[in-house]
């Protein structure tokens, strides 16, 4: 086999269960591959030893008969999950030197069915951002490069300051870059406002943003705890699929995660959509969207036509209200949460004259400038006086936004077909940094799904004119993730598999 | 509404980040723009609207009171910046 990381997950996993590969040969391609993309600075922390000794005792199970779904599959895991005795930072410097005593429940169920960890994936600071560039650790490259650049002036950029280079999507940019880059099989991710989703629509991957509750938010640090949801990034439909099953499940030590059984998600892979009603919003068409992505949406309707479905106009009238709303519930938790940081009890401390200034000094050091305006105005909204006025309104609102698409699903719609993002990935150091609600709109297709509590994914559709990819996605009814498989495959197929750039960098 | 350079200072104390002066106008500027963003809510018929409390329909599970999985204070105060002999230790507080 020529280069073994080009495999799917799917495909090499039915590779070492033929005994075709070695789970240490698969890792060690992937650890060189990782060496070789230190520029895209996708990786954060590399953990090879630890590979390698997990694909050891993977290839030792495989031989006996005693493999897991996982079994020998390496993984890369977003800096947001706890990792016993690995770093954990959430990319903040306010985490400076955290390594978690225990092990998150998505991550520990990754490894009891078998899978190897890699190392921990770049991401903007605690899950906040929109292009990975707010990350302490640095701005993540996408793999893709911009129309007219070659690999010399790639190389160059990378060396720099990455300026011109695209992102990759955020939070999970991190992910979504490994994932695109062959850096790994498959990535963890988490989607607050549209963290998955986005990032996997920028770097022509897939990645589904499961229902509130499906997965275990234990050990997955905190940024809006009633948004918050772990999911994969990976290259294909099948894939995800993959990695859901074994990432989802009740959690006795979340008290928001779901008791309800957990499906062979891939058995939906490939089934039948016929006779499937898909809502096509009309709140989804705003003002000021590049015609491409308007044609990527019609196609997406004609696919799913062809494979019997039946389209229908339906209206989410508060769509428009989701992203404001969500720019009060988001800070207003993340306000909250985000106190625990304080340099008592773990990472950075930066003395001060008495314990409140040592708090103050901790936490302007500690934080970036994103993190701390959104603290900031999430303590606004709380504070006496603003709460009825800000937090209560959007969280009524939040409930016409949940009613909306259960009206939508009490008509008998399945899914919905949105696009995903309303632009084809833009260039590092080119959005946000005047205006912080520039960064923001990016988010204004996924955020809706996040208000509501909803399964949503993103899967390729094709190319914009200038060659990057661009995403479609799809809403579900609550924990009716299968649905989504089935109709995202049908999209794959007729969209065809997008070719991943080659390495470059 | 919009947040004066008083009120910007307030909230950071609230927040608990210091802010140092020539950071206040940018700040200043930069809660407002979020605040005439999120201006458009005040227009939403709200009446009569329950707030949402919980997005998946499901009431809170009750656990016995009891202590689970505890790794002990050396694991506890491991990651601290500062400890000793189990305690974490901060600037004094009392006189």
């Amino acid at each position: 086999m020529s280069d073994i990381t080009r495999l799917t997950l799917a495909e090499a996993r039915d590779a070492l269960a033929a005994k075709k590969i070695s789970s240490l040969d698969l890792t060690k391609a992937h650890i060189e591959a990782i060496e070789k993309a230190r520029g895209l600075n996708a990786y954060i922390v590399e953990t090879p030893d630890k590979a390698l000794d997990m694909a050891k005792a993977a290839d030792a199970r495989i031989a006996s008969g005693n493999a897991g779904p996982l079994d020998g599959l390496p993984l890369g895991i977003k800096d947001l999950y706890a990792t016993e005795g690995v770093h954990m930072q959430a990319c903040s410097h306010i985490l400076d030197g955290f390594k978690p005593p225990y092990e998150s429940t998505v991550t520990s169920q990754l490894w009891r069915d078998g899978a190897v960890m890699l190392g921990k994936l770049n991401m903007d600071e605690f899950a906040m951002g929109s292009s990975n560039e707010t990350s302490y650790y640095g701005p993540v490259a996408s793999p893709w490069l911009p129309a007219g650049w070659d690999a010399d002036k790639g190389r160059a950029a990378l060396k720099g300051d990455k300026k011109g280079l695209l992102v990759p999507g955020g939070s999970s940019g991190g992910s979504s870059s490994a994932v695109a880059a062959h850096l790994c099989l498959a990535a963890t991710a988490t989607d607050t406002g549209g963290s998955i989703r986005q990032p996997a629509a920028f770097t022509g991957t897939v990645g589904i943003k499961p229902t509130y509750g499906r997965c275990s938010r234990w050990g997955v640090a905190a940024f809006a705890s009633s948004l918050d949801q772990a999911g994969p990034i990976a290259r294909t439909v099948r894939d995800t699929a993959i990695m859901l099953r074994s990432m989802a499940g009740y959690d006795a030590k979340d008290s928001t995660s779901v008791n309800t059984p957990v499906p062979d998600y891939e058995k939906s892979v490939g089934a039948s959509i016929k006779g499937k009603k898909i809502g096509i919003p009309k709140e989804y068409r705003i003002d000021g969207m590049p015609a491409e992505i308007e044609a990527l949406w019609q196609k997406g309707i004609e696919w799913l036509r062809a494979a019997g479905a039946e389209i229908v106009d339906i209206s989410l009238p508060h769509t428009k209200t989701a992203l404001p709303a969500y720019y009060i519930v988001a800070p207003a938790e993340a306000s909250s949460n985000l106190a625990r940081y304080d340099g008592v009890r773990y990472g950075l401390r930066v003395p001060g004259k008495d314990i409140s200034s040592m708090y103050e000094n901790t936490r302007a050091e500690g934080f970036g400038r994103e993190v701390r305006r959104r603290i900031m105005i999430g303590t606004y909204v709380l504070s006496a006086g603003y709460y009825d006025a800000y937090y209560v309104r959007a969280q009524k609102i939040r409930t016409l936004i949940k009613r909306d698409f259960e009206l939508a699903y009490q008509d008998g719609i399945d899914a919905i077909l949105t696009p995903a993002t309303p632009s084809a990935a833009f260039g590092i150091g080119e959005k946000g940094s005047g205006d912080p609600v520039e960064m923001y709109l990016n988010d204004v297709f996924t955020v809706t799904v996040n208000m509501a509590g909803l399964p949503g994914l993103a899967v390729p559709g094709g190319l914009s004119a200038s060659g990057l990819p661009l995403g479609l996605q799809l809403i579900g009814r609550p924990f009716e993730e299968e649905t989504l498989f089935s109709v995202a495959e049908v999209i794959e197929q007729a969209a065809g598999r997008i070719s991943l750039p080659q390495a470059w960098w | 509404m919009s947040v004066d350079q008083a009120t910007v200072r307030r909230i950071a104390h609230l927040a608990r980040i210091a802010v140092r002066d020539e950071e206040v106008p940018h700040l200043q500027q930069e809660l407002n723009a979020m605040l005439s963003f999120v201006e458009e809510l005040s227009a939403v018929d709200v009446t009569g609207v329950e707030p949402m409390t919980s997005v998946i329909p499901m009431s809170l599970p009750l656990r016995k009171d009891e202590v689970t999985g505890h790794a002990g204070a050396d694991v506890v105060t491991r990651n601290a910046p500062g400890a000793d002999d189990h305690f974490f230790t901060v600037p004094k507080v009392v006189e």
